[in-house]
């Protein structure tokens, strides 16, 4: 379905920079609104099984989105998006930090950076995500792989009664 | 405090270090000499790079051969993948969301 659309991803390990370009086969007002309304990027902002939870969204300069990503077995990983820059459609830049469940934010965090541009009803989406420290990136993974730990945990448990 | 990998490979000369000793294990007087530095400025750039793990000492009678971890490497690359295998997936539930969009109206 979407074998025609672009998805690049390419990282400057030295820059500590991540770069992600992708196109939608949808108009820009649209996907503007996916990744800027809270009701539509909880539909797709974490990965599957995962999924995105918005405890509330504020999109406008200075203002903030607190969301929590869930994994299956209910384990919530808080983090706080704060806008610090928004053009219409276009453009739109955002502080991102782990955070606890009462938003106190885990510092440094990383900055992400939006562009949005429209060509024959196609939309290109480019996003550069600086990280100041590649714990924080690992960090970010870990939640991914809580999941899968604890299938290791129940297989040994298993093993350990059969043996 | 362990070193992070990224401020280990944010600088010019540690990359430099890290590509000279990808193609020979070197002993810091040698590394010394290939970068015009004093011993004293390549040890701070070898602490950093052992202590991430991206260089592996080895003890050769009295001297010291600093080898490349490429399994360090590696892991890194890994958890990349993994970053971007997670895009991947978002990106494909965010298409079915637009076409479901697109289809209601």
């Amino acid at each position: 379905m979407n074998n025609h659309l672009l998805f690049d991803f390419n990282v400057d390990k030295a820059a500590k920079t991540v770069y992600i370009t992708r196109e939608f086969n949808a108009g820009q007002s649209l996907v503007w609104d996916a990744f800027t309304k809270a009701e539509l990027l909880d539909q797709w902002g974490a990965p599957a099984p995962m999924r995105a939870q918005t405890k509330y969204m504020d999109f406008k300069v200075g203002g903030r989105r607190f969301y929590a990503m869930i994994s299956p077995d209910g384990q919530e990983r808080w983090s706080v998006q704060e806008y610090t820059s928004i053009t219409p459609k276009t453009n739109f830049k955002m502080y991102n930090a782990f955070a606890d469940k009462d938003e106190n934010r885990e510092l440094p965090g990383s900055e992400w950076d939006h562009n949005f541009s429209e060509h024959n009803g196609i939309t290109r989406v480019d996003i550069t995500i600086y990280n100041e420290s590649f714990e924080r990136l690992e960090k970010l993974l870990e939640g991914f792989k809580i999941g899968f730990t604890i299938t290791l945990k129940n297989l040994e448990e298993l093993l350990g009664t059969l043996s | 405090m362990k070193q992070d990998i990224f401020q280990a490979i944010s600088d010019p000369t540690r990359r430099a270090i890290l590509t000279l000793i990808a193609i020979q294990a070197l002993t810091p007087n040698a590394m010394a000499e290939k970068f015009d530095m004093t011993r004293q400025a390549v040890s701070k750039h070898i602490k950093v790079l052992h202590e991430c793990e991206l260089i592996k000492a080895e003890h050769s009678g009295r001297e010291i051969y600093y080898h490349f971890n490429a399994k360090k490497m590696q892991e890194f690359d890994h958890w990349l993948a993994q970053f971007r295998q997670n895009w991947e997936t978002q990106f494909n539930q965010l298409d079915q969301l637009l076409t479901t969009i697109k289809e209601q109206k």
